[in-house]
């Protein structure tokens, strides 16, 4: 049913769906693992690096993590050509907005201009999708540090956690129950029963983790999506924003940092007799 | 020729502007209001032909609202505007020049300080405390040079504009009867006097 109107972007099937689109969200899924997560103090994006062949020359700049301008970096799960252009779309759009008002663009603007150029593509002209997913990490003075997601449709939305790639529902789904729990911070224990006089409430506040409690469960669940079972600082790629003397800073961890985190991820996790 | 100039002060922005609209021997309109809100904390004071003053006014403060719209209620800082507001004013000269010199005045909840930023129609601008753009500069900007200070509160900055007014009504050979001054602080955009009511067609 779905072959008559899968192959043109601009139908859509009789049960209301653009196949292209979706089939655009599938490549994404066999690309190599991404995660971002919000913290108090910064926000952490960590990637799985896969090399695909030993012969490869070892790149001097990442495949996975872009500086889009002095205060928003991006992460990219997909096509790594379709990726190129629209980071450069990206990096254009906040340039041109720094020259016409002499400040940097607020975040969500620059995430919606470059998913509207993406939804161009969904609509009209009659090319493919971009097989790109992004995790867009930026800070303006507006709303702080902020998290968002965006796929081939030109669809975004703002996150607090959220994984793209392949297993991403696996990853997802470790944190949802990860996520602001006691084990990524420890001032939240002290937290939570101050909560509790608050509000009769249901449902319980979410805390967020610090930078370094942010980097530790990144890596907990990149453990999780991974394909091989032990983790090393090779396979990852662990990427920090936080603010120094109010710039933003952009950083990768080197080895020994990222081994530093991996090391004490192991060590919170074998006490409790996991292998 | 108009008088427009603004004074800043501690918390906020007075503009002043006369309010005749005149050609060769005529009085058109004595009442015109030369001070267009822009935003809800910021105010574009403007000299030049009717024409342009209106139309630059307008297209400036529409784009701003656009702005607003899209963005979900998020305001530009003075900074902000008054680059844009100079941007557009530099794309124009090397097509159709806006012929209007501008002073923009706005405040900024995030510093709790009001802006001023003086803008001419060849697309100069700079961030002053106190500004005059005309004729009345040769009258006013001494008086401004000397009186003006670091943390004037509302009332001082105000005795600053009424005496540049005064001066001009006794110096300047031109008659401006009317002038309309407003405030920016952190309540917005208020009309603080003028001599003829705007609203009155």
């Amino acid at each position: 049913m779905a072959r008559r109107y899968d192959s043109s972007t601009t139908t859509f099937s009789p049960e209301g769906r653009l196949h292209q689109v979706e089939y655009a969200i599938e490549a994404i899924n066999n690309a190599g693992t991404c995660i971002g997560i919000l913290a108090k103090d910064g926000i952490v994006m960590a990637s799985e690096k896969r090399v695909t062949s030993g012969l490869l020359a070892p790149s001097k700049s990442s495949e996975k993590t872009y500086k889009i301008s002095q205060h928003v970096a991006c992460n990219v799960a997909g096509l790594t050509a379709d990726a190129n252009i629209l980071i450069d779309q990206a990096r254009l759009r906040a340039g041109r907005y720094e020259y016409q008002y002499c400040e940097p663009i607020p975040v969500e603007q620059l995430v919606e201009l470059v998913c509207n150029y993406k939804q161009a593509y969904t609509q009209y002209g009659g090319l493919r999708p971009f097989g790109v997913a992004f995790l867009f990490a930026g800070y303006d003075e507006h709303y702080g540090f902020q998290l968002y997601q965006s796929d081939p449709s030109g669809n975004y939305s703002g996150w607090k956690a959220t994984v793209i790639g392949s297993n991403n529902q696996a990853g997802k789904s470790l944190l949802k129950n990860e996520y602001g729990s006691s084990s990524s911070s420890e001032e939240e224990e002290e937290e939570k029963e101050g909560e509790m006089k608050v509000e009769g409430a249901a449902t319980e506040e979410i805390s967020m983790p610090d930078v370094k409690g942010a980097l530790r469960l990144a890596v907990k669940v990149l453990n999780k999506t991974m394909d091989a079972s032990a983790s090393s600082s090779e396979k990852m790629e662990l990427y920090v924003m936080s603010l120094e003397n109010g710039q933003v800073v952009h950083k990768i961890l080197n080895k020994e940092e990222a081994q530093k985190v991996i090391d004490e991820v192991e060590a919170e996790a074998t006490p409790a007799g996991e292998t | 020729m108009d008088t427009v100039f603004g004074v800043e002060y501690e918390g906020g922005v007075i503009l002043a502007a006369d309010q005749s609209n005149a050609r060769s021997i005529l009085t058109y309109q004595s009442n015109l209001d030369k001070i267009t809100k822009l935003s809800p904390s910021s105010a574009l004071a403007v000299s030049g032909p009717n024409a342009d003053l209106v139309n630059f006014s307008e297209y400036i403060s529409k784009n701003l609202a656009i702005y607003q719209l899209s963005n979900d209620g998020l305001q530009l800082s003075t900074h902000a505007q008054a680059n844009y507001c100079r941007g557009e004013l530099a794309t124009a000269l090397r097509k159709g020049p806006y012929q209007v010199n501008c002073l923009l005045g706005g405040y900024d909840a995030s510093s709790g300080k009001g802006s001023l930023y003086w803008m001419d129609y060849f697309a100069a601008l700079s961030k002053v405390n106190y500004g005059c753009q005309g004729y009345a500069s040769s009258f006013c900007l001494s008086i401004m040079d000397r009186d003006w200070k670091e943390g004037l509160d509302q009332d001082q900055a105000v005795a600053i504009v009424d005496k540049c007014i005064k001066e001009l009504s006794l110096r300047f050979l031109m008659n401006q009867p009317n002038f309309i001054i407003k405030v920016i602080d952190k309540d917005g955009v208020k009309t603080l006097k003028f001599g003829s009511d705007p609203a009155d067609t």
